[in-house]
């Protein structure tokens, strides 16, 4: 059996070519009924490669994607610049692309992604009225830069032009986000921190850290510089060439003055400078804090009165995936808007693109917890188990939709893209 | 029986293999490099156009100044230690190590590090080094600092000490082999002619190392030069090297910037390469 499993991969392509035919024969004969059966015993054999963030790329998936569905799911866990790089320039490694949405607005134009057919999505009237409509509730307003609604359509199947409605056909099948901001050590500040200028109060010098993924990094800088009251932003999103260079000309003189203890570019980077003390308040994401805690240790993830800065996750199917392999990337994807996963991910304290599945796999009291901003009646445990908060305890940030209802920007892909990142890099040079 | 191949056509034939082996894993991708860093580029594409936009914008750059700078800075420093450090080691194991058996144990000794991944020997600083880690709790144990010392980690000096470390057999190993066939009786002339120690190291000991210390050079130089995750593991993301530029645009899909920075990085290693072989020919040294 297990020599079987290895040679999975190997067998996978002589499988598909024997079920293609034989599929092909069974249709040409006219026998179009026995397709099912065909397909259901070979969907096994389907190996579907997802790639992604370490945010989402759980092995705990993959074992109940095996358990559940039947077939198996690699995950290959990457930074986010090199997701998008992969997702641009290697289509032929991956089925499942799991990125976000300001990687898409970057990379759908290389054509390596195929748009998903809405009316086979079981859940799709489910998913969270920021990924159609970009509206949370009926009242609530657009926040700045890449919003997913906004490079979640595409025209029609093999268009590489963004729709601004709900055209059927969706580019990234929304399944997780969040409302971003900075993470603090309240047993080494011990006062509160309620703006985002406190990461470059000289307070905390040698003690903050920002993340060094341009893209996101200058979204945090232009939440501190706009909350220093140093620039008002046109678009925090997509900033003109002197906002650009206005903002890095603020983080450089910081970073002379010996503000930061490090720059982090990976998720792991940022748990182990917060852990470890070496960095009291940072830019931070939310499993990251949830990770410091389980470890016994402190962490905040700090509500500001300036708001989140945002981000959605979703799957995109490759341009490859074709007949059985597809059937199988659209049966994956209802599942994982069917609750199991979205439940999985709110106790690590993110949010599922179709909360209302989720409920049925959480308790009512984490549901309390994650979802409605309620106190704690009992322990609150992580997805492996460990114990994350007593009795009594309240989510930093409150409810659903205090949190996502205060995003002021999303992560996002600017015009002057280029500029950008030039400037980032003299700020990492400085 | 006749038809023997002449001198010149065995010679041509005896070298084909490894040209043709260099120019498809050698030259051809230079080539490729060289072609596509006069590409333009977008988010997610580059493609074929012939601008020197790439260039331009390098060669005028304060960053690329600094970041040469910089990678300047570790360079000599890490060279400078490591030759010191070096040649040290391999004094002591080529002329106070009486036995081969003892030298040859006491060089692998050497080696031992190198069975570990360089990243791991490299992150394992860290713990060590850090604001609560253990050199500064036993420093404040130790009550010689009340503070923890915050330069230890993340620093210029966290990177130059990982390199050092990292490449410091580099070193050992050529030197060491240079000084093994230093003929002995060529030291117990100097001696009888009057030398002292110290006059026996300058002119009979360091000149005939000079081939070991000089193809030592070349491996901690380029290692220096080429480096990208050291720099950035050690410093914490807070310091630059010419190939974590590279690395990082790589990392936002701009191919061609990157084919543009690793041809000027490639060209001053060659410059710097053909310096340091002015001063020793290894060749007939060796």
């Amino acid at each position: 059996m297990t020599k079987e499993n290895n040679k999975v991969t190997v067998s996978r392509r002589s499988v598909l070519k024997g079920a293609a035919a034989t599929t092909g024969a069974a249709l040409g004969a006219g026998a179009l009924g026995g397709f099912p059966t065909i397909w259901a015993q070979n969907i096994k054999n389907v190996t579907l490669r997802q790639f992604g963030t370490g945010v989402s790329n759980l092995n705990d998936v993959a074992t109940k994607v095996k358990e559940d569905l039947g077939f198996t799911l690699k995950m290959t866990a990457l930074d986010s610049d090199s997701v998008a790089q992969r997702a641009a320039t290697q289509p032929k490694s991956f089925d499942i692309a799991d990125i976000e949405y300001w990687i898409c607005k970057k990379v759908w134009g290389a054509g390596n992604l195929q748009a998903m057919d809405t009316s086979k999505i079981k859940n799709y009237d489910k998913i969270a009225g920021t990924f159609r409509s970009g509206k949370l509730t009926p009242e609530s307003e657009i926040a700045q830069g890449t919003a997913p609604h906004t490079v979640g359509f595409v025209e029609g199947p093999g268009s590489k032009k963004f729709a601004d409605n709900e055209s059927g056909w969706m580019t990234l099948i929304p399944t997780i986000y969040n409302a971003d901001t900075l993470g603090i050590r309240p047993d080494l500040i011990k006062r509160p921190i309620t703006s985002w200028t406190e990461l470059l109060n000289p307070e905390f010098k040698g003690k903050a850290s920002i993340l060094d993924i341009p893209s996101i990094g200058i979204m945090d800088a232009a939440m501190v510089v706009e909350a220093m009251g140093e620039i008002t932003y046109g678009d925090k999103g997509n900033m003109t060439k002197e906002e650009i260079d206005k903002t890095i000309a603020i983080f450089i003189e910081a970073k002379k003055a010996g503000q930061f203890r490090a720059f982090w570019k990976t998720f792991d980077e940022s748990i182990n400078l917060m852990a470890s003390g070496e960095v009291v308040i940072q830019s931070m994401w939310s499993p990251a804090i949830t990770a410091v805690r389980s470890k016994g240790i402190p962490c905040v993830y700090q509500p500001l009165k300036e708001g989140y800065r945002s981000w959605g996750g979703g799957l995109g199917l490759s341009a490859n995936l074709s007949g059985l392999e597809l059937e199988a990337a659209y049966e994956y994807i209802n599942w994982y808007l069917s609750g199991w996963v979205g439940g999985y991910l709110m106790r690590q304290g993110y949010y599922s693109a179709v909360p209302e599945t989720s409920k049925k796999f959480m308790t009512e009291d984490e549901w309390g917890y994650w979802f409605e901003g309620k106190a704690a009646k009992g322990e609150i445990k992580t997805p492996t188990g460990k114990v994350l908060e007593k009795a009594g305890a309240v989510r930093d940030g409150g409810s659903f939709y205090e949190r996502m209802g205060a995003v002021a920007c999303w992560n996002s892909v600017m015009d002057e893209n280029k500029h950008m990142v030039r400037k980032w890099n003299e700020l990492i040079a400085a | 029986m006749n038809n023997t191949i002449s001198p010149e056509k065995t010679s041509w034939m005896l070298v084909s293999p490894l040209a043709f082996i260099l120019g498809l894993f050698l030259v051809l991708p230079i080539l490729i490099i060289i072609m596509v860093s006069f590409w333009d580029y977008n988010e997610y594409n580059f493609f074929p156009a012939f601008i020197s936009e790439n260039y331009d914008y390098l060669l005028t750059s304060k960053v690329t100044l600094d970041t040469y700078l910089k990678t300047f800075k570790f360079m000599i420093l890490v060279w400078f230690f490591c030759t010191f450090i070096g040649f040290t080691v391999a004094y002591f194991l080529a002329f106070h190590v009486r036995t081969l058996p003892m030298q040859i144990a006491l060089f692998l000794l050497c080696t031992i590090p190198f069975w570990t991944s360089n990243i791991i020997r490299m992150i394992s600083w860290i713990p060590f080094l850090g604001r609560n880690g253990i050199a500064n709790s036993t420093l404040i144990s130790a009550g010689i600092i009340d503070q923890p010392l915050e330069w230890l980690l993340f620093s210029d000096f966290a990177v130059v000490l990982a390199f050092v470390h990292l490449f410091s057999l580099f070193m050992v190993v050529p030197v060491f082999n240079t000084m093994m066939r230093i003929d002995k009786s060529l030291i117990e002339a100097a001696r009888d002619a009057g030398a002292s120690g110290f006059q026996i190291l300058t002119n009979v000991i360091i000149p005939l190392s000079k081939p070991g210390i000089m193809i030592g050079s070349i491996f901690v130089v380029t290692l220096v030069m080429g480096d990208f995750i050291t720099v950035r593991f050690m410093s914490g993301g807070q310091s630059t090297s010419v190939g974590r530029v590279i690395s990082n645009e790589i990392g936002l899909l701009q191919y061609p910037a990157a084919a543009a920075s690793a041809v000027v990085l490639l060209i001053t290693v060659l410059i710097m390469i053909t310096i340091m072989m002015r001063f020793v020919d290894i060749r007939k040294e060796l």
